[in-house]
């Protein structure tokens, strides 16, 4: 019997987003389990289940897997999103590793003070256009090819087009003077697990509104 | 041309120290070039040599590696310290991220502001004792020598680096944790690693304060 990988977080897209991404992608049915108070947190920390004692968990094939990037490498490695060796592996490494640094960029804007916001908005926007996105453009163009390593869908074409549907959200027009990076993301988003994903109704989720950044504070006391 | 891996980054631990301890750990040789003022970074940023920009870097294998995971993951798949199957890899994925996040707190605190520095460390050293050793401490009660797999891997030494690290901000770190103590006796005496801990080895000491204004003129 296959069960069904089994996500425990709160609703928002923090750290789990990426992997919800990832397993949507590569056309795998999940269910969540969502963080909604305090006491759900504390719930999973009694009964033993958060190794470190923090989420994203995933129950997965037997395990309760924690630390995003643990979780994101087996579901890549078992659906075969991770290249085909160890050299493939090491730049579709490095290419996610960019994206998660961007992403993370965006990702802490919702708990800055106004000022410091504002400042970090105008980083993130000079960073993508100027430090990662020039690098996948690059890669897109040196080879020509439609996914950005070993011409096959990796985790890292997967993890880009998040980061890029991430940074459009905070300036619409991020991508103009990337034509190919615009054409990947055409092409992507019709990937048909891709596809559904992108629809309403899926288990993508929003930006965080002001009222979840407060349940997000009191969950985690931050 | 020696063909040794080539470490780029400044004489110091940083997030390079990691690379330098899994390389002496798989018993290889590696070359250093360190970056002592900004023009040095900026000369490996206008030859184009730092995807992101960034340093750690390293050349290894013809790739010019950076990001540091990728250069951590790359050394341990090549030199087979990352498990012997999916699932020995996701424990090993589970471990080592969770010390890296414990190392990152410690390494952090050198940078935190005057006022807020004790309480920053006292937190961290909370969480090395409560949150962490205890998880590493119940994993060696399956009795083995190793975390993983019954087999040396970058989890062990990842866990014998955060450990030393750790006690050089508190001596008695280990003091409730028989188990973590005889690991780390019995770690420190493989033969590659225990010459990385000896003098003279290119394992790097403590950041001190007064060697940060030059460190942060390279990188700003």
């Amino acid at each position: 019997m296959a069960e069904k990988p089994k996500l425990h977080y709160t609703r928002g897209r923090g750290k789990m987003e990426s992997i919800r991404w990832l397993l949507a992608a590569a056309g795998v049915e999940f269910e969540e389990e969502f963080i909604e108070k305090k006491e759900d947190l504390e719930k999973l920390r009694n009964d033993g289940s958060l190794l470190f004692q923090q989420v994203p968990m995933v129950e997965i094939d037997g395990m309760k897997m924690v630390q995003t990037r643990a979780i994101l490498c087996y579901i890549a490695g078992k659906y075969n999103l991770y290249g085909k060796d160890l050299k493939e592996r090491a730049w579709i490494d490095m290419y996610v590793e960019g994206t998660t640094d961007l992403m993370g960029m965006i990702m802490a804007l919702p708990f800055q003070a106004a000022d410091v916001k504002e400042k970090n908005i105008a980083l993130i926007t000079e960073r993508a256009t100027t430090r990662y996105f020039p690098v996948y453009e690059k890669a897109l163009k040196d080879h020509g090819q439609d996914y950005l390593v070993g011409n096959k869908l990796s985790w890292a074409d997967i993890h880009l087009l998040e980061a890029i549907l991430m940074t459009e959200e905070l300036k619409s027009d991020i991508l103009s003077a990337f034509p190919l990076l615009q054409a990947f993301k055409g092409r992507m988003s019709n990937v048909p697990t891709i596809k559904k994903f992108l629809q309403p109704g899926s288990q993508r989720k929003p930006p965080l509104d002001e009222k979840s950044i407060a349940n997000v504070r009191k969950i985690f006391s931050i | 041309m020696s063909g040794k891996p080539v470490l780029h980054y400044p004489n110091t631990r940083g997030r390079m120290e990691s690379v330098r301890w899994l390389l002496a750990a798989a018993g290889v040789e590696f070359e250093e070039k360190f970056l002592e003022k900004k023009e040095d970074l900026q000369k490996l940023q206008s030859d184009g040599f730092l995807l992101f920009q960034q340093v750690p870097m390293v050349e290894i294998d013809g790739m010019k590696l950076v990001q540091t995971r990728a250069i951590l993951n790359y050394i341990a798949g090549k030199y087979n310290l990352y498990g012997k199957d999916v699932k020995e890899r996701a424990l090993i994925d589970m471990y080592v991220e969770g010390m890296a996040d414990l190392y990152e707190l410690i390494m952090m605190n050198v940078v935190q502001p005057a006022d807020k520095k004790e309480e920053h460390l006292a937190n961290a050293l909370d969480k090395a004792t409560n949150r962490y050793f205890p998880v590493f401490e119940k994993i060696l009660n399956h009795g083995h020598d190793f975390l993983v797999g019954n087999k040396l891997s970058r989890a062990d030494v990842s866990l014998l680096e955060t450990i030393l690290v750790v006690e050089e901000r508190k001596p008695d770190a280990l003091a409730k944790f028989p188990l973590l103590q005889s690991f780390k006796a019995r770690i420190s005496n493989i033969p590659n690693i225990k010459k990385f801990l000896q003098p003279g080895s290119q394992r790097k000491p403590p950041l001190q304060e007064k060697d940060i204004p030059s460190l942060m003129a390279i990188f700003h």
